[in-house]
């Protein structure tokens, strides 16, 4: 039988204690009164960062947060700087973003549209984010784009490789460092064509869904337009762990080329399966049977392990390149967490540099004026050779890289054998490219309306 | 007399949630909206749920249909959120009818299991079968070029927003500084905030009607209803409509207030979300549900956006071994780990407080009234 006693000494714990519970969860309050969204007043700068913590892309996310606490070290002026000493741009002295110490918030995407978009909300409404960066799907990067340019935010877009990204999709205050499907297919395709021939007959597996399609697309017309013959193009649904009954069919449709347009824990399940039905040692039309992985990361090259050896792909950015901007990015990375980044976190990191020079450049976090400063900014030391950031439809133009799973790796990162860095005029379109139309970017939006 | 107070004290609280929230953190409108929306969805959910006892786990479809529906309407006819809500509602209510119609043959077990494969029917084929219709894994959005016939040209490249004759969703119309906190009172919250009023409203109304008796009779025990010659199937079809409408209307709400309709709304996780909402806040009560529905929510939003940095700052105090001893300790239960968390406090309620949270505030004021000891007395004598 309890007997609740009360005297003084019990109502002062227990309204400690409540009160103690009540203000434990608060964590900042947005400042008002501003001429666009979340203007800045006091001596910080508050930036959000959101990432897949749980779900299928979580290792992509883990990696992606990594670079951005690595971005924010050497934006204060803290670390070795990283890739800040080799950016052709030197408006960056590490003192924060216009003399403000950069903060961070973070939020779990969980790979949905909902949830981003609901952890953007609250680092918007609440925390005075005045950016949003980070996704690695193109459905949820597409989603959250579009919450910016409602908020009146600049979005910075991680890992996302649709061309819907920045084609019918493109917003005004959204914008792409990454490449897409469209720059895979440009540079995959005259490597295929030199190594495997002109007259190979290709059979596809796609994942079903919008990245899936466009990359299919982009991939079946460049190699088309090679001589190649699209034999059968089969979708996949996204949730499919077991790919055995697609891969059979493959063996008597008289293709001798397996594309998989499939990325993630898709794409090792299905080259796993893919070798297991002894694709790579086959014989068909008298040539040797190849498979082609049009987007490839390391990280899915780790999962696939022995199966990846030999096949080809296309990636954004590898850390054995030898450049001044990759190898200072590569030693800081390995330095702060002891081994090298993933192209998802190299992205990210560049957006977050990209960001802070362009608001250094326009002299304030005015999301027009930042936009206005990344558009048609030309650079460079930052990993990928000369990049533009083209005005017409925000997304990156620079280099490819193809690359090819090593057959004699040294370690455990050293996966991936770089082929040919196909140049940017290669890999350029024209921004009503067919695969890109239908979109427009529409008006810078500050929030101030 | 009692259920008008109820409804009062309701009201009051939800009209001030921005200021009440203020404290937790959690008063800002986005997170507040979705307080009001689950909540509809969790009352609907539990007139079925709550009063005849029929688990169904594909809610998310009804709420998923409404969403689909409220941004057609958005992108076709007008921006105004009226005739948004009025199709949401009835498609969802439509929907309902056909799919309860069906499940509805079976109880128990597979009702649920019914329900839960077509949930799952209704996602696939909206991710990826009926993309013309639902743009697929990208989701539905406004875009510049929809007709919007009822509409006037918009400022050239820029999206209108949802309004309710003018007055602006996303506008926050008061901005005082009260105690220090930065209060934001915003027209889509006070949308939600008066539908979750009525809805409500309307909930008593069926508890307390002889049709809520008669859901009620049917959870106890529908065999001997059966037997003494009552037909029970068109008052749980009836019960399953209403509760999908609901569902329909935070779908259309939750469209309304943020203008994107995504496959992932209509996943069984969200069905069984809401199943936990109102199991949590205590199924069969009134207030339970909205209950149930704000603890998952604002522990949804906040565990999950804490990260090191900010466990840094709240445990820098002590001596600095102690403060990154701590913030070892607490990490794993908090940004990636809010799953955890959320599953740990569930497992708690659920074995101490098997009536959820209204039980746990039942048991409170019984031990602060002193009920316990007089029925204790009662008992001894």
């Amino acid at each position: 039988m309890s007997k609740l006693i009360m005297n003084r000494r019990g109502v002062l714990k227990s309204g400690a204690v409540l009160g103690a519970g009540v203000a434990l969860p608060t964590i900042f309050t947005a400042s008002s009164a501003a001429a666009y969204t979340n203007e800045p007043t006091g001596g910080t700068v508050t930036l959000g960062f959101n990432v897949p913590q749980t779900g299928a892309y979580a290792d992509e996310g883990a990696d992606e947060l990594r670079a951005y606490m690595l971005a924010v070290k050497h934006l204060n002026g803290e670390g070795d700087g990283g890739m800040m000493n080799t950016f052709s741009s030197k408006e960056l002295k590490g003192n924060g973003i216009l003399g403000k110490k950069v903060e961070y918030v973070t939020g779990d995407t969980q790979t949905k549209s909902d949830a981003a978009r609901a952890s953007a909300q609250s680092m918007i409404q609440k925390d005075g984010a005045v950016m949003i960066t980070g996704g690695s799907s193109s459905g949820v990067a597409i989603a959250v784009q579009g919450l910016c340019q409602e908020a009146g935010i600049i979005f910075m877009a991680g890992l996302t490789h649709s061309n819907d990204t920045t084609g019918k999709d493109k917003k005004a205050n959204g914008f792409r460092h990454f490449f897409n499907g469209y720059m895979s297919a440009a540079a995959l395709a005259p490597v295929l064509a030199d190594r495997y021939g002109t007259d190979r007959k290709a059979y596809h597996l796609t994942a079903d869904y919008t990245w899936g399609w466009t990359q299919q697309a982009s991939i079946a017309a460049a190699t088309e337009a090679k001589g190649w013959e699209t034999v059968a193009n089969v979708l996949t649904p996204l949730t499919t762990t077991d790919f055995s009954s697609y891969v059979a069919p493959v063996i008597n449709s008289g293709a001798d080329v397996l594309v998989l347009n499939h990325y993630g824990g898709n794409m090792i399940n299905s080259l796993t399966s893919a070798v297991q039905f002894g694709l790579k040692d086959k014989m068909v039309n008298g040539k040797k049977f190849e498979i082609v992985v049009p987007l490839y990361s390391r990280l899915m090259a780790k999962g696939a392990g022995e199966n990846v050896k030999g096949i080809f792909g296309s990636t954004n950015w590898h850390w054995s390149l030898q450049d001044e901007g990759s190898k200072a990015f590569v030693k800081s990375f390995g330095e702060e967490y002891g081994f090298p980044p993933s192209q998802a976190a190299h992205t990210v990191y560049c957006q977050t540099l990209l960001y802070a020079d362009a608001c250094e450049r326009a002299g304030t976090f005015n999301p027009c004026g930042v936009a206005e400063a990344l558009e048609g900014f030309k650079f460079s030391g930052l990993g990928n050779g000369d990049v533009e950031y083209r005005a017409d439809d925000h997304q990156c133009f620079k280099d490819v890289l193809v690359v090819q799973g090593k057959e004699n790796p040294t370690s455990e990162f050293d996966l991936l054998e770089v082929v040919e860095v196909t140049p940017r005029a290669q890999v350029e379109y024209a921004p009503d490219n067919e695969f890109f139309a239908g979109g427009s970017l529409g008006q810078c939006n500050d929030g101030s309306a | 007399m009692k259920d008008r107070l109820t409804l009062l004290l309701f009201a009051a609280v939800v009209l001030a949630a921005p200021l009440l929230f203020a404290p937790t953190g959690a008063a800002y409108p986005d997170l507040l909206q979705r307080f009001a929306i689950y909540g509809i969805f969790a009352i609907g959910f539990n007139i079925l749920f709550g009063l005849t006892g029929y688990l169904s786990f594909g809610h998310a479809a009804f709420l998923g249909v409404g969403s689909y529906a409220a941004m057609w309407m958005f992108k076709l006819l007008t921006m105004n959120i009226i005739p948004a809500l009025l199709l949401s509602v009835i498609v969802a209510g439509l929907f309902s009818l056909l799919i309860g119609y069906v499940s509805l043959r079976r109880s128990g077990i597979y009702f649920s299991i019914l329900t839960l494969a077509f949930a799952q029917m209704s996602y696939n084929l909206a991710y990826s079968v009926l993309t013309p219709l639902t743009n697929g894994e990208t989701g539905l959005q406004l875009r510049l070029d929809d007709p919007r016939i009822l509409d006037g040209a918009s400022e050239a490249g820029t999206l209108p927003s949802t309004n309710l004759f003018g007055f602006d969703m996303k506008e926050v119309f008061w901005n005082p500084n009260i105690l220090g906190y930065d209060l934001q009172f915003n027209w889509g919250y006070y949308v939600c905030a008066v539908l979750l009023i009525l809805s409500f409203w309307i909930s008593i109304r069926i508890f307390r009607s002889p049709f809520g008796l008669m859901l009620r009779a049917i959870k106890t025990n529908q065999t001997r209803l059966n037997y003494t010659g009552v037909n029970s199937r068109p008052y749980t079809l009836a019960a399953f409509v209403i509760s999908g409408m609901f569902a329909g209307l935070a779908g259309g709400l939750l469209a309304t207030m943020d203008p994107l309709a995504g496959a992932e709304r209509m996943q069984w996780t969200v069905g069984g979300e809401v199943v936990l909402m109102v199991v949590l806040g205590g199924s069969g009560t009134l207030i339970g549900p909205v209950l149930g529905a704000v603890f998952i929510r604002y522990f949804n939003s906040v565990l999950s956006q804490i990260n090191e940095q900010t466990l840094h700052g709240w445990f820098s105090f002590g001596p600095d071994w102690l403060t990154n001893g701590l913030v070892v300790i607490v990490e794993p239960f908090v940004g990636k780990g809010w799953e955890l968390t959320l599953g740990a406090l569930f497992m708690i309620v659920v074995i101490f407080l098997p009536g959820g949270l209204v039980d746990g505030a039942r048991r409170i004021g019984r031990t602060l009234t002193g009920a316990n000891r007089r029925a204790a007395k009662a008992e001894a004598a």
